[in-house]
């Protein structure tokens, strides 16, 4: 049997991530890449985008055209893993080949949560929002049925990307939250109402602390949305968006240690020596934790691919633990948020910022003199510095009076960590 | 690669380098037309920062652990193989502003008209840099480093 000296399981940004981390070290060993879906590698956050008619099929694409030629991978599309060997360095596909590795990186990403208990859930009009061909589904079917009206379930991130492509398609939609507030993860309640302002002035319904407890059909196709309250709110689309699952199916029973996701150490590798993961699969070391977790964004996904295939070709690169933040502009609404930012520590201080008008929002999280966590809506240009100082631990003490005021910026920072900013050199992320 | 390097005690706070880079960057390349029609869509690469006597005037570093490059989601924040500088593919930037939350010195901004990512692009077309040419006390300097 033939042994690929570097495989990779996924094609998205972690899997793309590990192909330029092992090329940083290693120019010429060949690569193999085993991709499910059949698309030359694509973003995903776009397909939001590429619904609404903003990004056009040519644009789709996360790296050009001649990638996999430059960085002399072998690129093998539509093959799905399904299970992966480790004590004989093997995985198996979908269509009986056993394939077999002297590195393995899983970035299989993970999948979409459809609750199985919902009566309705298979219906045709109910769909979930990952891939392009979610996408490219949801686009046909609104076509081919003339859509009228949409139920999104769940106020998260995909959620609210989905809903705004599908107002843009000029649906009719809905959103039901099944916390108090929408983006709750993330969100307190002054940034999710301002946000939730802007969806409704965009059209949609907004329902929080509620669910979908049943979808109603007709010649299995969606009819209605009833909700746990009993309201009926008539709809032809619903789009699961409650969460993303890591997909460890393929390593279950193995020797490869999993908790929520495939657990990783400070180098990316996995329990077994030589298998490593990254991305929306694996379950990593974070800052502002003791214990290691998913955090499913792009950022987090992109560094801990580039350190499992430095760490694959040979170095000894060190993972220095992911961060939960995101930035999403909602309706026109730029919105970032970092760190813990809805603290239950009561030793937390925290700072704020309002203008309704505006509109614009800040609030600081800071713990023992250190910035933990910010949300920033409406005025975002500063954000970025504070993501800094999370990531450093840099002592605020001295500009603490400052870090919400209007000219805020890196001339306000402690001067020693203001020189190693602008010194110019590597800065780590 | 070569770098703008920052002499803060020589910056007198004139801000000529924010202009000259707004002109340099707007489609005229004429001051007063710059001024007049292009304000709204163009945003300076630099910044001036000022408190007290302290001010220095800022732009993208060019890190060579870019966090920009890694967080951005459509693949336009890159690294030119040539200069090794830090761009912006504002064809294929959505705004999304993930470069944004990362920037630890808050060097990318939003704009033109707040729908793409807005950098110093250590100007492409010009040999030096056009604000280190304009810094008329030499706060601004174009110099190789020794990287890796």
């Amino acid at each position: 049997m033939k042994r690929h000296p570097y495989l990779i399981i996924g094609n998205s940004v972690a899997a793309i991530a590990g192909v330029e981390g092992i090329r940083q070290v290693d120019d010429d060993t060949p690569i193999t890449i085993l991709a499910r879906e059949p698309h030359h590698t694509y973003s995903r956050p776009l397909i939001s985008y590429w619904l609404s008619g903003q990004v056009d099929d040519g644009d789709m694409f996360y790296r050009p055209e001649d990638f996999y030629e430059q960085n002399r991978v072998d690129v093998i599309l539509s093959q799905e893993v399904i299970s992966v060997d480790p004590q004989n360095q093997t995985v198996q596909t979908a269509d009986g080949h056993r394939i077999a590795f002297d590195k393995l990186l899983i970035a299989a990403g993970g999948q979409p949560i459809v609750p199985p208990d919902i009566p309705g859930s298979d219906a045709d009009g109910v769909f979930t929002f990952t891939t392009w061909d979610d996408a490219r589904n949801i686009r046909d079917f609104v076509t081919q049925q003339g859509v009228q009206q949409a139920v999104v379930v769940g106020g998260g991130l995909i959620g609210l990307k989905s809903l705004e492509a599908l107002v843009e398609l000029g649906l009719q939609t809905t959103v039901v939250e099944l916390a108090d507030r929408i983006l709750s993860a993330t969100f307190d309640q002054t940034a999710a109402e301002l946000a939730q302002t802007m969806l409704e002035e965009a059209g949609v319904t907004v329902l929080c602390n509620n669910t979908v407890a049943e979808i109603a059909t007709e010649d299995r196709q969606v009819k209605e949305a009833i909700l746990h309250t009993g309201q009926h709110i008539s709809c032809q689309l619903v789009v699961f968006a409650i969460g993303v699952r890591p997909n460890i199916q393929m390593v279950a029973d193995t020797s490869i240690a999993v908790d929520w996701g495939i657990l990783v150490d400070d180098h990316m590798q996995t329990s077994v020596a030589d298998v490593y993961a990254a991305g929306d699969v694996a379950q990593a070391p974070a800052l502002l934790s003791d214990e290691r977790r998913c955090i499913p964004i792009l950022p987090n996904a992109y560094r801990q691919g580039c350190v499992a295939g430095q760490n694959m070709a040979g170095a000894d690169q060190l993972y220095r633990g992911g961060l939960v933040m995101n930035a999403v502009d909602i309706c026109g609404l730029p919105t970032i948020s970092v760190g813990m930012t809805t603290p239950d520590n009561e030793d937390c201080e925290v700072l704020t910022a309002l203008d309704e008008e505006a509109p614009s929002y800040k609030k600081i999280v800071l713990c023992d003199e250190k910035v933990v966590g910010a949300i920033f809506v409406g005025d975002i240009d500063r954000a970025g510095i504070f993501t800094g100082l999370i990531k450093q631990e840099i002592d605020v003490a001295s500009c603490k009076e400052l870090l919400l005021t209007e000219d805020f910026g890196v001339i306000s920072l402690p001067t020693e960590y203001r020189k190693h900013l602008v010194s110019g050199m590597g800065i780590e992320v | 690669m070569k770098r703008i390097k920052i002499n803060e005690q020589h910056c007198i706070g004139c801000r000529l380098c924010e202009i000259h880079c707004l002109v340099q960057h707007s489609k005229s390349k004429k001051i007063i037309k710059a001024f007049r029609e292009e304000r709204e869509s163009i945003v300076p690469g630099i910044h001036v920062e000022e408190s007290g006597y302290v001010s220095f005037a800022l732009q993208c570093r060019h890190c060579e652990d870019a966090p920009c490059i890694e967080a951005c989601m459509t693949g336009a924040m890159y690294r030119d193989p040539e200069t090794e500088a830090v761009i912006c593919d504002q064809d294929r930037c959505v705004g999304c502003w993930m470069c944004v939350m990362v920037c630890p010195v808050a060097a990318i901004r939003r704009g033109p008209e707040d729908q793409v990512a807005s950098k110093c692009d250590l100007c492409m077309e010009a040999e030096i840099p056009v604000c280190v040419v304009n810094c008329p006390n030499e706060a601004l300097v174009y110099e190789d480093d020794a990287v890796r």
